[in-house]
């Protein structure tokens, strides 16, 4: 016999695939979208590690989606990166939705530099966020960050193309945006628990 | 008062030796003019091979066919010299320079840096991973341990009685006398320090004059000692240089190591810090390209150093080889410990948001990372700013729709037309400044589904302008 592990504590850390969907339990990072934490089997993100944001095409609500969590988290002191973003992030905009943009670090890097940075950001340790927008990102690439935000206890974010949507990633949460018919969110894949199976409708960005 | 006397044999020496990967090739230093070339001194392979200090260069390319030749610099000596000094001040608050000597007062610092043999053997330590050979002696005067460290090395004399039997055997060609006196004392019959100290004073000084006296009490104890202390200078500079010319960075990467190291070692006998500073690399005919290492705040670690010296020069481009490099820090403000939390809830390995902004900085450029900030201007492309020190307005809320995402310069939008959703919203404003805009802002779905902040001329809706996104 192998070590005694309590099977509540397994089920509870929702690492054991039950086929009933259980309980969900409150998270402790929220995403602020009451009607997307019911879906997501750990009440809110994963924590410690990546969440995978697939995309029609840039400026489609992505942000809208994470806002609450980065007002959230600057409001509590905690530092957010944010790293090769497409466009220049407007601060208006952001101060708007609640978003402290002095904790916000914004850092512009080749592309080839982008994994290495969004890396070393996780590991650290110092930061409660980071949003990364790789060009070239394979499964072990995601993998690495994967790990990195499981040692340094971060969230991590990471938009890609929808075209990578066939291929396989060890991120905990994979989520799709879609804009027909209104702006809405499919969850791909969700770590302890099936995905459900109806898009989540998110209101659109604008407001 | 106790004063440890650190000689250093082989400072010349050990000054080259230690700038290059250790090998065990002979090599020599060589002094005097193109005539009479002589050895300064030698390596032990090359000792092993023959070769000896004093030795005619022509004699030792007799002896031994291949050997390295370095040029004797006494400036570089003497530079060494001056390092090693504010290495001690690390020690002591009490540090002279003596001919291939330092001698720092430690009677006060024994009570932080543990008992003798604990201290002794931290400086043994510290000089070896500096790469200098040493000697060391303890005595009550600053002279009597200058010349114990001459005959012993390690020996420790605490009270002026152990002294006077310490000093008593020691010949006198090893005792430093003053003016020759260790030349012609021998002669009549006097050969160690013993038998002189119990010569009756005034025929000593009939024949010798008062210095011989003076010396001699000053190195028994019963004169004081008059000395000129060491000062650490305000800024920190260090060349070094080599024989053949390095074409590629990561060569670089040993002579920095040590460069850097140097650096901190000053910067720790001084508790001060370094926030910017400027390695300097040296080419044979162009200018030195200059490669500026600024911090977020002073640091003084040798490892934190270098490698935020080592991400910028790894990024830099040689247009020539480099045939020296040379530190330069000028600007040494005092070194503040970060401040942690007793309770810190972060994971052990974690590095502090300041370390990672440097790591960051040194790979991705001095630029890479901004912070965004309000400005009062209500235009968009003038409503924020990366720059640190513009006042912040007041906290004001903005309650017309703003994009999280704003195009660099407004493109226009193609397709078919869009569906607005809000809007217009004049902005007229910026006649005072030359960048006067009139337009109408409006918030449009694209046939994509993408929220899109868009603008035309008044009057004139259809020709779109893209401006930002609602992402």
């Amino acid at each position: 016999m192998g070590n005694v592990v309590a099977l509540a504590s397994m089920l509870e850390g929702r690492q054991v695939w039950r086929g009933r969907a259980a309980h969900a339990p409150t998270g402790d990072q929220p995403t602020g979208w009451p009607t997307l934490d019911e879906a997501l089997p750990s009440g809110g993100w994963p924590e410690a590690s990546l969440t995978e944001i697939l995309l029609p095409a840039d400026g489609v609500g992505e942000l809208q989606l994470l806002l609450p969590t980065l007002a959230r988290c600057t409001q509590a002191g905690q530092a957010v990166v944010v790293i090769a973003p497409p466009y220049m992030p407007y601060a208006p905009g952001w101060e708007a939705r609640g978003v402290v943009m002095s904790r916000v670090d914004i850092v512009s890097a080749d592309p080839r530099d982008v994994l290495w940075a969004a890396e070393q950001c996780l590991r650290s340790g110092s930061c409660a966020a980071v949003l990364a927008w790789p060009t070239q990102a394979d499964d072990r690439a995601l993998r690495r960050l994967q790990v990195a935000a499981d040692t340094g206890k971060a969230l991590a974010f990471v938009f890609r193309d929808r075209r990578h949507a066939a291929q396989a990633s060890p991120a905990a949460l994979r989520l799709e945006l879609e804009t027909q018919p209104t702006l809405q969110l499919r969850v791909r894949k969700c770590r302890g628990g099936n995905a459900p199976s109806r898009p989540v409708a998110l209101p659109a960005g604008w407001s | 008062m106790l004063w440890a006397c650190v000689l250093l044999p082989h400072l010349a020496l050990d000054g080259v030796l230690r700038r290059r990967p250790s090998c065990d090739a002979p090599l020599a230093l060589v002094s005097g003019s193109a005539q009479t070339r002589t050895l300064f001194a030698v390596n032990t392979p090359a000792r092993a091979a023959g070769l000896y200090r004093g030795q005619r260069l022509t004699a030792a390319q007799a002896l031994l066919s291949q050997f390295e030749t370095v040029e004797y610099d006494p400036a570089a000596t003497e530079h060494w010299h001056r390092l090693l000094a504010a290495w001690a001040y690390r020690y002591s608050s009490e540090v002279v320079v003596f001919p291939h000597a330092i001698v720092l007062e430690v009677s006060k610092s024994l009570g932080l840096f543990g008992p003798w043999p604990r201290f002794e053997a931290q400086l043994r330590e510290d000089l070896t991973a500096l790469g200098f050979r040493h000697r060391i002696a303890l005595a009550p005067g600053a002279q009597a341990a200058y010349v114990l460290a001459g005959v012993h090395d390690g020996l420790a004399v605490m009270t002026p009685d152990a002294l006077q039997r310490a000093l008593a055997p020691i010949a006198l060609r090893y005792a430093r006398l003053p003016d020759g006196a260790g030349t012609s004392l021998p002669a009549m019959g006097i050969r160690t320090l013993g038998q002189l100290l119990r010569l009756p004073r005034d025929g000593l000084q009939r024949r010798f004059g008062a210095s011989l006296l003076a010396y001699l009490d000053r190195l028994s104890g019963v004169a004081p000692e008059l000395m000129e202390a060491y000062r650490p200078p305000d800024t920190f500079e260090l060349r070094m240089e080599w024989t053949h010319e390095i074409e590629h960075v990561e060569a670089l990467m040993f002579p920095l190591r040590r460069l850097i190291g140097d650096l901190a070692t000053y910067l720790a006998g001084r508790d001060g810090g370094v926030q910017r500073f400027v390695l300097e690399l040296e080419h044979r005919s162009t200018a030195p390209t200059r490669v500026v290492v600024g911090l977020l705040a002073a640091e003084r670690e040798a490892a934190w150093l270098f490698e935020c010296a080592r991400g910028r020069l790894e990024r830099q481009q040689l247009p020539q080889p480099v045939v020296a490099m040379r530190v330069i820090a000028r600007e040494l403000p005092p070194f503040v410990p970060a401040g942690r939390d007793l309770f810190d809830t972060r994971p052990a390995n974690a590095m502090p948001l300041d370390q990672l902004r440097e790591r960051l900085r040194a790979r991705l450029g001095e630029r890479a990372i901004q912070h965004l900030r309000r400005t009062i201007d209500p235009r968009p492309e003038y409503a924020q700013t990366t720059a640190d020190d513009t006042r912040l307005p007041e906290a004001m809320t903005e309650t017309l729709p703003r994009p999280t995402w704003l195009l660099d310069r407004p493109i226009p939008l193609h397709g078919p037309s869009p569906t607005i959703l809000a809007g217009p919203e004049r902005l007229e404003t910026g006649w005072w400044d030359g960048g006067d805009l009139r337009r109408d802002y409006y918030v449009v779905r694209t046939s994509q589904g993408q929220c899109a902040w868009v603008f035309c001329p008044p009057g004139e809706p259809g020709r779109w302008m893209l401006h930002g996104w609602f992402a």
